[in-house]
């Protein structure tokens, strides 16, 4: 009781559920179509993953606090378009993609600014600027797709989402490159330390000296900023920007990070684990197109991939205790 | 009723937490049960009401061989056991707490808030209460919630009730209507289980001891019978001398100034703290002391004063700024304030000072896994490695966590609010000697605590505050309890 409990340094197998998961679920969609494992696919489903991954990174820091961010979908629609329309106006490709990050990165800000200074639970918070933005968007595009014009003919633009360097999809390489910067971010630096104080206790963290308000702000900023980096590749891909992009995808995020072992209590999470999450839930999806399996059951199938993955995790926390 | 227990024992995985204990009670009694955090009181409780079960030993309930499968078979039969955390629900009202699975329903099946209202008051009304049924239990004090989960026991007729720590978080007039109804129903034969770590609360309301250590029962004794220093030397297995070691003061300069600081609870306080003094901070709950700390740390606004740190005039606007100027902060709230206990003691110890681990903004791991191994060394926390969770230590290892954090930031004034509460005889005594160790170094300690004897032995000065009001600062050289007893009383 009062001793403390011994943990010794065994090979945690909990860690790599997720990543067990992934590999289990690759070799059942390859027995039952080899085509899946064809290097063509395998780009290919890296470069759907992407986009998701990265809001996914973003939400990770988020959930590590005790939060959600609801509303990475519309920010990602609302800068995507905006990037779009400069584009059209005859902003250059580079600076119409910094100022949709920009205008990304305050709108999380400004998330972050509701929920500390305003006292708004999260939840709510992002429920409301998630309505608020999508309006934005459709009032912004006057409900119809932003095309055509310079975006089919500026390089960047193209380039950033359907480029490839070295073989690989560009998007790709840019999911890679957040990746190592999130994962070095949170697990290396004092950054990082402190998320994970904050979503441990917040109370406890704040008079350890942690700027709790501040560091709030900043990783809502964060995961606002990786929704318009989203944002920018998901129109660069599509080749316009769609009123209703990014509908659900907080969804998806949110999964991810919870299958990568993250809890929604905070404090517990690992970068690593997001980014297989975020793979597992692209190669469903790319698996059971491969299959033929009708998109309607794909959804079904997705959510209860994430109650298995769910329940499992916590069954191995509880075992554990 | 008569519960009798022998021989019981019980292991958790290789840990073998009870080692035989024999241990028994009668209606009409309070059998208090004293031991360290970690003897195995909890376990034996938790044994005893079908929580736990046991993997050798006897018990008999009037005679018979009694194992009862659950908590609420326990109930059944008429024993009752009164958490230190009361499982009550804040936010529903007295009665509904009172009646909670009890519901009693009218023909259609709903329930009948009129009867259950008034049998709810009538219970409260026998034990001299007049507590508001309705009023959410949220808004009673402590006292007025262990009063309600004493109605409750009354409720399911139980004969032997099992209080653990009743008094931890109650002010003096409270405990004393606690007694004063402990006295009424053991005199109407019902018998009390009382753990606590108040000693001379044996003398006041207990009738028999029965000393617990290391999963051992030590001794029984009719409290009448028995002295402090022998309960003591059962519990710590060895004479332990005076818990205090002593003050030896050497003055430094003056570290912290505060003039005429006002805030919510407390107004125009008034102190100077110096390099290598223990300035004691007395009172009864309620009189500001804490409020006044955190106000002057920067968790709440101060309304007005001044603070100097070692001259300066310094505005302490926030935690991160007051630890910047070294002063750290032991909060009386450890599970909330103090821990973050679901992370490892590592990471504890290392969050004040996390960014002066960086080198080119990565944390340098190594240099953290050695600040933590030393200053675990240096506190003797027991652990067996700085990886282990800080929830899963003692009560006494966890201070000594929060001290280590606070030591391991360079603090040079240190703000120890309770900071031996919830902590067992043994390490108690460790606390004492840090704090001298870190007096000796220069560091000035501001000491609030509720225990005369802690105050009266370990401070070099003691401030007494009285309802918001500074009533005076008394040399502790020499003071006595009913001096500060006075003054915080708010006499002259």
């Amino acid at each position: 009781m009062d001793k403390a409990k011994t943990t010794k340094k065994k090979f945690d197998f909990t860690k790599y559920m997720a990543l067990v998961a992934l590999i289990i679920l690759v070799i059942i969609i390859t027995v039952l179509n080899p085509q899946f494992i064809a290097p063509n696919n395998l780009l290919n489903l890296l470069r759907q993953a992407s986009v998701n991954a990265l809001i996914a990174f973003g939400m990770t820091f988020v959930i590590l606090t005790s939060g959600i961010d609801l509303s990475v979908g519309s920010i990602l629609a609302f800068t995507g378009a905006i990037s779009a329309s400069l584009i059209l106006g005859g902003t250059p490709a580079w600076l119409a993609a910094l100022i949709g990050l920009a205008i990304g990165a305050l709108l999380g800000a400004l998330n972050g600014v509701f929920i500390t200074w305003g006292k708004v639970t999260p939840f709510i918070a992002t429920l409301a600027t998630m309505t608020i933005w999508r309006g934005a968007t459709y009032v912004f595009t006057g409900g119809n797709p932003i095309t055509g014009g310079k975006m089919n003919t500026s390089f960047f633009f193209q380039f950033v989402g359907q480029g490839y360097l070295f073989g690989i999809p560009f998007p790709v390489i840019i999911t890679l490159i957040a990746f190592i910067i999130c994962y070095v971010l949170l697990h290396k630096t004092a950054f990082g330390r402190k998320t994970f104080a904050l979503g441990g206790n917040e109370k406890a963290a704040f008079v350890a000296g942690v700027k709790t308000k501040k560091l709030l702000i900043i990783i809502y900023t964060i995961s606002g900023l990786f929704a318009a980096l989203a944002g920018f590749i998901l129109t660069s891909r599509l080749g316009s920007a769609q009123p209703d992009a990014g509908m659900s995808y907080e969804m998806d995020a949110i999964a991810s990070t919870v299958i990568g072992g993250a809890s929604l209590m905070g404090g517990k999470g690992r970068m690593a684990g997001t980014l297989v999450g975020a793979l597992l839930i692209a190669s469903l999806s790319n698996g059971m197109n491969l299959l033929g399996i009708n998109s309607f059951y794909q959804q079904i199938v997705k959510g209860v991939v994430i109650l298995i993955a769910v329940m499992i995790d916590s069954q191995t926390q509880k075992n554990r205790e | 009723m008569q519960i009798e227990m022998k021989g019981i024992e019980k292991s958790f995985g290789t840990n073998k937490v009870l080692r035989g204990v024999d241990f028994d009670v009668h209606s009409g009694e309070v059998h208090a049960l004293m031991g360290e955090n970690g003897a195995g009181k909890s376990t034996l409780m938790n044994i005893l009401t079908g929580l736990l079960k046991k993997d050798a030993g006897t018990i008999k309930v009037d005679n018979h061989d009694t194992t009862y499968a659950s908590a609420l078979d326990a109930e059944h039969h008429g024993i009752s056991f009164i958490h230190q955390e009361m499982n009550n629900f804040a936010e529903m009202s007295v009665v509904d707490n009172m009646f909670l699975n009890k519901e009693i329903k009218t023909k259609l099946g709903l329930v009948d808030q009129k009867k259950m209202r008034k049998e709810a008051r009538q219970y409260l009304v026998n034990l001299g209460s007049d507590i508001d049924v309705d009023s959410k239990m949220g808004d009673l004090t402590v006292g007025q919630q262990q009063m309600v989960e004493i109605a409750k026991s009354l409720m399911i007729n139980a004969k032997i009730i099992i209080m653990d720590e009743p008094t931890a978080a109650l002010t003096e007039n409270e405990t004393a209507i606690l007694f004063k109804t402990i006295r009424e129903l053991r005199s109407n034969s019902v018998g009390f289980i009382y753990i606590s770590h108040r000693m001379e609360e044996l003398w006041q309301i207990c009738d028999r001891v029965t000393v617990m250590r290391d999963g051992l029962s030590v001794n029984t004794y009719q409290t009448k019978d028995v002295a402090e220093n022998q309960i003591v030397h059962d519990m710590v297995g060895r004479d332990i001398g005076d818990y205090y070691p002593g003050r030896h003061p050497h003055l430094g300069e003056v570290a912290l100034k505060a003039e005429h600081l006002s805030g919510k609870k407390f107004h125009d306080i008034s102190f100077e703290v110096h390099e290598g003094e223990i300035l004691g901070f007395s009172g009864l709950m309620g009189a500001g002391r804490t409020e006044t700390m955190r106000a002057l740390f920067g968790i709440d606004k101060l309304s007005s004063g001044k603070i100097y740190v070692a001259g300066k005039e310094t505005k302490l606007t926030s935690p991160s700024v007051s630890i910047k100027k070294g002063i750290g902060f032991l909060t009386e709230d450890r599970k909330n304030e103090g821990l973050i206990t679901e992370q490892s003691l590592e990471d504890n110890i290392a969050l004040p000072s996390i960014d002066t681990f960086r080198k080119h903004g990565i944390i340098d791991k190594k240099a953290e896994d050695k600040f933590a191994d030393m200053l675990i060394k240096r506190l003797t926390v027991k652990a067996n490695n700085a990886q282990v969770t800080a929830g899963s230590l003692s009560g006494g290892n966890q201070q000594k966590v929060v001290l280590a954090k606070w030591v391991g930031s360079g603090s040079k004034i240190l703000i120890l609010d309770e900071p031996t509460r919830g902590v067992d005889v043994g390490a108690k005594k460790e606390i004492y000697e840090l704090m001298n160790q870190l007096t000796d170094r220069h560091v000035a300690i501001i000491m609030i605590s509720s225990d005369l004897p802690e105050v009266l032995s370990m401070s070099d000065r003691i401030e007494v505050l009285y309802e918001g009001k500074q009533m005076g600062v008394i040399n502790a050289q020499g003071a006595t309890q009913e001096q500060v007893m006075k003054l915080a009383t708010g006499g002259k």
